[in-house]
């Protein structure tokens, strides 16, 4: 995948005001050494917590910042100012994760067909949809439920994670993700779905009425 | 003439983050709604979703940022040698 300056709107909790100034970037085409490290100690933070999210691997989180900014010095060049450097950041930061992601050796993954909802010849669900119950937010459950939905999304067939990283956690929008992975509108909007669709049927026996 | 949906389960189901988001026309929506207004398991499916979509942004929330905003120094010392090296 190849890195290119682009227009990438806002990363998740972005801060307008952590943006770069026009001065810093005429210093950074210049290498100047102090706008570098001015860059890093601007932006950095706000990488690694993207990466982390990514990565779910403080190490792996760290490698992928760092080969980011190395990417980057090496490409001010290219940076036309059509987004805003801090996006034109996130955006190589986001690729360095995505992939890492894809040479990780993972638990294996879930067959889709099996978590689709399947339906009757008159269109009714199968299997009929029960209501899930409240989670307490406040306490252990709330922990162990951000722990569970990490550990089923990491169990989606890859193509399908991706989408669902970029777009419910991340919160890019759906053309910035089909241009961040070389995908048509249409593909992400049909892969997200499905995501989401095999997420729900991974958390249903944990949290339906049903099964309480 | 009878208030019955004209849409199944199963087409509810494939458009439903369309609906989510807004993007079907009036009359789709319509029907929509009327076969929420009959069919309790769609309605439990469809509250099942949206949880599904705010508990994976929860799963990666702030809990697992860095407290201070800043990445931890040794990051920012790795990728200064780094750079060193490779100028």
């Amino acid at each position: 995948m190849t890195i290119q300056a682009s227009q990438l709107a806002a990363p998740r909790k972005e801060s307008p005001a952590l943006d770069v100034t026009p001065e810093l970037l005429a210093s950074l085409r210049l290498a100047d050494d102090a706008a570098y490290d001015e860059l890093v100690e601007l932006l950095g933070g706000r990488l690694y917590a993207v990466a982390l999210r990514m990565l779910g691997r403080a190490e792996e989180a760290q490698d992928a910042v760092q080969e980011g900014f190395l990417n980057a010095f090496r490409s001010f060049d290219r940076f036309d100012g059509r987004s805003s450097l801090s996006t034109w950041l996130h955006r190589i930061v986001m690729n360095a994760c995505l992939m890492r992601l894809r040479t990780r050796r993972r638990r294996p993954e879930q067959q889709m067909d099996d978590l689709l909802p399947r339906f009757l010849p008159d269109g009714h669900q199968t299997i009929p949809s029960e209501p899930w119950r409240p989670i307490d937010r406040s306490g252990i459950e709330h922990a162990e439920m951000r722990q569970l939905v990490r550990s089923k999304i990491d169990e989606l067939p890859e193509v399908f994670r991706e989408i669902l990283l970029l777009r419910d956690v991340e919160e890019l929008d759906t053309e910035q993700t089909a241009e961040l992975l070389g995908v048509t509108i249409s593909v992400v909007k049909t892969r997200l779905h499905r995501a989401r669709q095999a997420l729900r049927s991974m958390l249903d026996p944990h949290f339906s009425e049903a099964s309480a | 003439m009878t208030d019955k949906p004209c849409i199944t389960c199963k087409e509810l189901y494939e458009f439903l983050a369309d609906y989510l988001d807004g993007a079907l026309v009036p009359d789709q929506r319509r029907e929509f709604d009327r076969h929420l207004g009959v069919c309790p398991s769609c309605v439990a499916y469809l509250d099942g979703y949206q949880r599904t979509i705010a508990m994976s942004k929860e799963a990666f929330g702030p809990a697992d940022e860095p407290a201070t905003g800043k990445a931890p120094p040794e990051l920012l010392k790795a990728i200064r040698e780094a750079r060193s090296r490779s100028t």
